[in-house]
């Protein structure tokens, strides 16, 4: 067993040998002064939003305006630019759609809130319905008439219980329950 | 209390149904232009005839169409018969070559007319990325102050001329008497 075991070990090496390679030369175009430098442009990567290929960032997009974006990204860096300064500029550009975090402002106000009032309404709605919820309803409303009529029927099919035997014990559960349920009514 | 039970999913349904109707109609992809009201930013870049020509913002006085194009985008060339037309009605476009080869502009241009009063060469997009451009065509019109008053994204077809894009340009030219 133990010269596949090495195999495998070297033959999982060499592979990610390779793969780490390939995703380095992908990856590390950019270089930076310093650690703030490179610190802000992944940040700045993952949250600038491409505006051509919608729901991708321009770290993750490969097209050519994501690339125009993040180099003039990287430029400004170099420049010595805040990344707020940066995002500001893109948003001057493209619009509040270029960022993962809008601000908030009128048209994204619903946007931020509007979860949270969902939120209270909704337990508004609970609270209420609780308080008023208590008082029994529904069984309340049926005239003597109606009663009478009630009873009848579950007479009725009390007796055709007894005569129907025990052929379908299914049915029969299923008609017991249902009367259960009229019985509460 | 029947009404509530019946009415409140019924009403949260139609308002539901009415913004996904809308959604519909919709394209994600028609992004408002962030520069909508502002003076074209800043830029000075030169000619596709000639690399010694440069033209600044201050050659872009309207009314006048800016219109965003490469040989690399099919829907370009789709709207290309349409931006010769208004050419021929007297419309002034100023063609903005974005990422694009000088020598295939060129010939292309050669190919299927010129409707253009002058080209901008924007190799590297930097006035695309000042722009907001967001993919080629696009259609900026520019009023006679340099601001850009409309901007559409996507083929001038002659049925989105006539349904809005011609009303537009009417109030730009408007505007300069």
């Amino acid at each position: 067993m133990m010269p596949f075991a090495r195999f495998y070990a070297v033959a999982t090496a060499v592979l990610l040998l390779i793969m780490s390679t390939v995703s380095i030369a992908t990856i590390d175009v950019y270089e930076f002064e310093n650690a703030q430098q490179e610190a802000d442009f992944s940040v700045l990567v993952q949250e600038l939003r491409c505006p051509k290929c919608q729901n991708q960032n321009i770290a993750d997009s490969n097209a050519g305006l994501a690339k125009d974006i993040k180099d003039r990204a990287y430029k400004l860096l170099l420049d010595g630019k805040s990344k707020e300064y940066i995002i500001d500029y893109m948003v001057e550009r493209y619009g509040d759609f270029i960022t993962y975090r809008p601000p908030v402002t009128k048209n994204t106000w619903v946007l931020w809130f509007g979860p949270f009032i969902l939120l209270i309404v909704v337990v508004l709605v609970l609270v209420l319905r609780k308080s008023t919820g208590a008082k029994p309803q529904s069984s309340a409303h049926i005239t003597d008439e109606q009663k009478h009529r009630v009873d009848a029927l579950l007479k009725r099919y009390e007796q055709k219980d007894e005569q129907g035997s025990t052929e379908n014990e299914d049915q029969n559960k299923a008609q017991s329950d249902g009367q259960k349920g009229k019985g509460s009514l | 209390m029947k009404w509530i039970r019946f009415g409140v999913p019924l009403l949260l349904f139609v308002v539901m149904a009415a913004f996904l109707a809308k959604g519909l109609e919709n394209d994600p992809r028609h992004l408002p232009s962030a520069r909508l009201d502002q003076k074209i930013p800043e830029f000075s870049l030169p000619t596709l005839n000639n690399g010694a020509v440069l033209v600044t913002q201050q050659d872009l006085k309207g009314p006048l169409l800016l219109n965003v194009w490469a040989t690399w985008c099919p829907s370009c060339r789709v709207e290309h018969p349409m931006l010769n037309a208004l050419a021929k009605q007297g419309i002034t476009i100023v063609g903005l070559n974005y990422k694009d080869e000088r020598v295939e502009a060129q010939e292309y241009l050669q190919k299927y007319h010129n409707p253009y009063s002058t080209v901008i060469f924007d190799q590297e997009g930097d006035l695309g990325l000042d722009l907001g451009v967001y993919g080629a065509p696009e259609t900026y019109f520019i009023d006679a102050k340099g601001i850009i008053r409309h901007r559409h994204v996507g083929v001038v077809s002659d049925v989105v001329w006539e349904q809005t894009l011609s009303a537009i340009w009417q109030s730009l030219a408007e505007d300069k008497i």
